[in-house]
């Protein structure tokens, strides 16, 4: 990245500004993100051991559904995180081809696998939840549906980056196919949803219509917290490996190599 | 735009592209067949594989259809860029200074002129052996008729972006069956109302909003697609 200071009639940017024109650059992003992501790891694990002390220890069972309510701690967060992944890929997909940032689109590609890791956790928790509350391990609930749809379209944005072999050309075309699901996943939400209750009356509740009990909110919410570190510290550390990997006959590589010796 | 005049107004270039793909199609009759046999194929396993109980037939018929049109158009799209981007055709249009969407959306026509529209055609023949009710079938053909024009869109932006890979059939489909997913849930559903008596009208109004929808944006992501792929 190159300066621009000294043609602005400002000497100096904006501190926030300078700091993300700076993150643009490979040597520094892998730099800063290489003190970040110890942090986020050791959040991470204290969420999770604090969030499963609290909803699987400390916490009741349902008096409806027993013991196996606690699987919400795992099901509910990775579902959240499978949505918020998929948008903010796009999201970080569109800054990508607009501005034509390298290091965000190796970001946004690098998000389709944890994305689609937390769609699979998603399915399989439900799935074995499904079992002993609803009697099944499959219904072609609306929710279901969307996230069985959300994992197709995580998958189309792997297969198409993993198709092309110029890396930059393949992360450009599948940031574009992330912005186009994008644009879809509403209507395909709903589309899904209006469609189960058209063909099937939605007899299934996830809650059974009442309000979650605080005791099982806040493990919840804590668990979700920690998936969200979880995801911030697995983001940077395959990003900063598809770095090395794309810069590996470049200087700074080089250099960084030398200094782990 | 380029300093580069550019010969001939925005319609001319239009419909010569319109007309041009369509000679081309109608010179390959043969492989102009291949997605309304495969459809056929397609329709005639299902009887086969699940008894000809009628009822049941007349049941699944929408979804039979529907499902069909979605797989044969997704087997003809590989030819909607596929020939003109292996002989460079592909580079002169985009170098000839007519906006890339507007060549995107000739083709698109085409294509759907092509493969689209026979499946509208056929789909009496296929209600028949699939026994759909007979009041079902103007629902059925309507249906057809204003969703594979979408399926040609929005199928065109995979095209683009698999394009340059040399098995992108493989590829193309799991970009676009999810992509398909609303269209045939609303179609379907309207087939389904209609042989159960009940109003149908707002599952068309979905379709045709889908259509505009799709008229409108699919053309410039095809072009987009087809930039990257070319670049």
């Amino acid at each position: 990245m190159t300066s621009k200071t000294d043609t602005k009639t400002k000497p100096r940017k904006n501190a926030l500004v300078m700091f993300i024109h700076k993150l643009g650059s490979p040597p520094w992003f892998y730099d800063f993100t290489g003190k970040l992501i110890p942090w986020f790891w050791a959040l991470f694990i204290a969420l999770t051991a604090w969030g499963l002390y609290l909803g699987l220890v400390k916490g009741p069972a349902d008096y409806l559904q027993g013991e196996s309510v606690r699987i919400i701690y795992l099901h509910v967060p990775a579902a959240w995180m499978s949505m918020l992944i998929y948008i903010s890929m796009a999201v970080m997909g569109f800054i990508a081809l607009v501005w034509r940032i390298r290091i965000v689109e190796i970001l946004a590609m690098v998000s389709a696998p944890i994305g689609a890791a937390f769609t699979i956790v998603t399915l399989t928790a439900g799935s074995l939840w499904g079992r002993p509350t609803w009697g099944t391990y499959w219904v072609w609930d609306a929710r279901l549906t969307s996230e069985l749809v959300l994992l197709f379209l995580f998958l189309g944005v792997i297969g198409l980056y993993n198709s092309i072999d110029e890396p930059r050309k393949a992360a450009r075309a599948a940031c574009l196919l992330a912005i186009v699901g994008a644009v879809n996943l509403p209507i395909i939400h709903y589309s899904v949803k209006w469609w189960n209750t058209l063909h099937q009356g939605s007899s299934i509740s996830l809650m059974g219509g009442s309000s979650i009990d605080s005791s099982i909110l806040w493990p919840l919410l804590i668990m979700a917290f920690a998936a969200k570190f979880f995801y911030a510290a697995n983001l940077l550390t395959r990003a900063r490996v598809k770095l090395l990997e794309q810069d590996v006959r470049k200087a700074w590589v080089r250099e960084v190599l030398r200094e782990k010796k | 735009m380029n300093a580069e005049p550019v010969s001939g107004s925005l319609s001319n270039a239009f419909f010569a592209l319109l007309r041009r793909d369509l000679l081309l199609a109608f010179r390959r009759r043969t492989e102009l067949l291949f997605p309304v046999i495969f459809l056929l194929v397609v329709v005639s396993l299902f009887p086969l594989g699940i008894g000809p109980g009628p009822q049941l037939l007349a049941r699944i018929a929408p979804g039979v259809i529907w499902i069909a049109a979605l797989l044969a158009t997704v087997i003809s799209l590989d030819a909607l860029f596929r020939s003109d981007f292996e002989d460079g055709t592909l580079e002169q249009f985009v170098i000839s200074g007519h906006p890339l969407t507007l060549i995107a959306l000739a083709k698109i026509v085409a294509h759907w002129l092509v493969a689209g529209l026979p499946i509208v055609l056929l789909s009496p023949l296929l209600a028949l052996w699939m026994n759909l009710p007979a009041e079902s079938l103007v629902v059925m053909i309507m249906t057809l008729a204003l969703g594979t024009p979408i399926l040609s869109l929005i199928g065109s932006i995979g095209v683009g972006l698999t394009i340059s890979l040399k098995r992108g059939g493989q590829l193309l489909s799991l970009l676009v069956f999810p992509l398909y997913v609303p269209i045939l849930i609303i179609a379907t559903a309207a087939v389904m109302a209609a042989s159960d008596g009940l109003p149908y009208t707002q599952f068309l109004g979905l379709l045709i909003a889908g259509l505009i929808t799709s008229v409108t944006l699919a053309p410039f992501a095809a072009a987009a697609a087809l930039k990257i792929s070319l670049s």
